[in-house]
């Protein structure tokens, strides 16, 4: 019976594995957002408007439904500069979230682009693999 | 019965015509007739007040507004956080229904400070302060060149907002606020640890006083008048002791950065908003350590090696009053008038722009709190004066209220003014008996 349960465990656990890299869409927002409640919530709002003047708000901005490599460097690397951000600009720093795994980002990244009114392409882990090997040394 | 009905026909013609008489003669009368207490709107502005209290909208959609400053005449100058129309000033001029019916923009800079004293504007930029010389009439006498009396103060990114006051003896008191939350070697990263000593307090993180009447003063020719203090947006002298007072933002996001010590809704009440007494040399212990207004101590940061209990902070200054977490105090103003009754006199009006670090627990905050003051100490529990700014019952996220107050100023009557810089609305609130 224990060999059984053990069998069923590591099966299910190894096609999550394999949807996730897949890129499951549905399955990657609903992990998203959990993973967006931990870290991103706090100053990007449940909204997703963040605050005015202070955290940039993820709906329907460019940076966040356009260019993929621009968005996940700028969750990898931070940003601690003045830059506009569809021609307003916010004062508090954005801590590098390069702690986070390559799937997490990829997670997060496709719930923030496909929520609060937003739609565009999912993010896969090895989308963020790439730019991580570039960016972060 | 026809005898009655155009009696009273007749004394409404009259009491019409007899009030129209006096609206034109009021109008003819322009700048002595605005110390004349207008009436408050029906709906109070929206505001919920104490008894006996009234509110009016002077301006709506004025931009975003942030420090104000009432003259002598009852005209209200406005610095704005993002240029409208080209402008970072406003000049207002209220009919004498309290109501503005003329203005004036100058001034191609944004900013947060704005003070009138003794025929001078006072406005500051994120990095400089400036003066206008006034008229007889408080108006500025040539907008186009200002003096620049301080300059080069540090801008980088975080907490820019260099908020003034000036005491009675020529010096000007300019926050310079602290670009990080915490002092950590990467700012809001989490397991990033805390920088000692803080390298940011050099130049930032603190109050510097400058003289009113120099030009292009820096911080080698200012004086380093106190440290230890993350961000200061309201800060106002008290003149029944002649001292400074301000009011600290704390820390955010112990919860984000520490989930193991700090449950969110522990994070959400702490650490307090302090309003603490400033003197040459004061030192009010950010980023070592912070308030913890429920356990009355000063708590190491846990970034310093703190575990939410370890005391610290020995040579650090006590808050005078602790209010709840992130309520985000952007205004505060000693009552000076005599409109209010006695319990508002010498007191403390402080204006919190509402919070957006209580995430996810709702926000709080977004109204104009008051503590009784005696002989330049508080004298009771603090409470909310002027509440309603946000128009919701609950606001979950600081963009869905529809105003936010940021300043305050003393009209010439003791009306207390509060500016928006979020829906761009100035309030007056006046007491009638």
């Amino acid at each position: 019976m224990k060999k059984i349960i053990f069998s069923v465990v590591a099966i299910s656990c190894f096609s999550l594995c394999i949807f996730a890299k897949q890129g499951d869409t549905p399955a990657s927002i609903a992990r998203g957002e959990k993973l967006y409640q931990t870290y991103c919530l706090t100053c990007h709002q449940k909204s997703g408007n963040g605050v005015p003047h202070m955290n940039p708000p993820l709906v329907k901005t460019s940076y966040v439904t356009g260019d993929k490599k621009k968005l996940i460097t700028w969750v990898l690397k931070g940003s601690t500069e003045n830059i506009p951000i569809d021609d307003k600009t916010y004062s508090n720093n954005m801590p590098a979230q390069n702690y986070l795994k390559d799937d997490q980002i990829a997670d997060i990244l496709t719930y923030v682009r496909n929520s609060f009114g937003n739609t565009a392409s999912a993010i896969v882990p090895a989308d963020v693999k790439a730019i991580r090997a570039v960016v972060v040394k | 019965m026809k005898k009655t009905f155009f009696h009273f026909v007749l004394s409404t013609l009259l009491l019409m015509a007899a009030n129209s008489l006096l609206a034109c003669n009021n109008d003819s009368l322009k700048t002595t007739n605005a110390s004349a207490t207008p009436k408050p709107d029906a709906d109070n502005a929206g505001l919920k007040l104490p008894a006996g209290f009234g509110a009016l909208v002077v301006a709506g959609n004025v931009g975003e507004a942030r420090h104000i400053a009432v003259t002598k005449e009852g005209d209200i100058y406005v610095k704005l956080a993002s240029l409208k129309g080209g402008k970072g000033i406003y000049w207002l001029h209220p009919k004498s229904d309290g109501k503005v019916d003329e203005k004036n923009g100058f001034g191609s800079y944004t900013g947060t400070g704005m003070y009138v004293k003794d025929g001078y504007l006072y406005a500051s930029s994120d990095e400089e302060v400036f003066r206008y010389k006034l008229d007889g009439g408080d108006k500025v006498i040539d907008p186009a060149k200002p003096e620049k009396i301080v300059t080069g103060l540090v801008v980088r990114h975080e907490h820019e907002a260099k908020a003034i006051t000036l005491d009675n003896s020529g010096n000007v008191y300019v926050n310079v606020g602290a670009y990080s939350n915490s002092c950590q070697e990467k700012d809001r990263q989490k397991g990033s640890p805390g920088i000692k000593p803080c390298p940011i307090l050099d130049s930032a993180g603190g109050i510097w006083q400058f003289k009113v009447d120099k030009l292009n003063q820096t911080y080698g020719t200012g004086v380093h008048y106190a440290t230890g203090l993350r961000n200061v947006v309201g800060l106002d002298w008290n003149s029944d002791i002649n001292s400074l007072f301000v009011m600290q933002h704390g820390r955010d996001q112990l919860h984000d950065l520490f989930p193991t010590m700090f449950d969110d809704k522990q994070s959400a009440e702490l650490p307090a908003e302090c309003m603490y007494q400033i003197h040459l040399g004061s030192n009010c212990g950010w980023p070592y350590i912070y308030y913890d207004e429920l356990q009355h101590k000063k708590i190491l940061a846990p970034e310093y090696g703190g575990d939410g209990k370890k005391t610290a902070g020995e040579d650090a200054q006590d808050p005078v009053v602790a209010f709840p977490g992130h309520l985000a105090p952007n205004g505060l103003l000693f009552y000076t008038g005599s409109m209010f009754p006695e319990k508002y006199q010498h007191g403390a009006f402080i204006a919190f722009h509402g919070s957006w670090n209580r995430a996810p627990e709702p926000q709080k905050g977004f109204f104009v709190a008051f503590v009784p003051f005696k002989d330049g100490k508080p004298s009771g529990d603090w409470e909310i004066f002027a509440d309603g700014f946000s128009g919701l019952t609950q606001v979950d996220s600081p963009g869905d209220a529809k105003h936010r107050p940021c300043g305050l100023a003393q009209g010439p009557d003791g009306s207390l003014y509060v500016s928006d810089d979020q829906g761009g609305t100035i309030y007056r609130i006046m007491y009638s008996k």
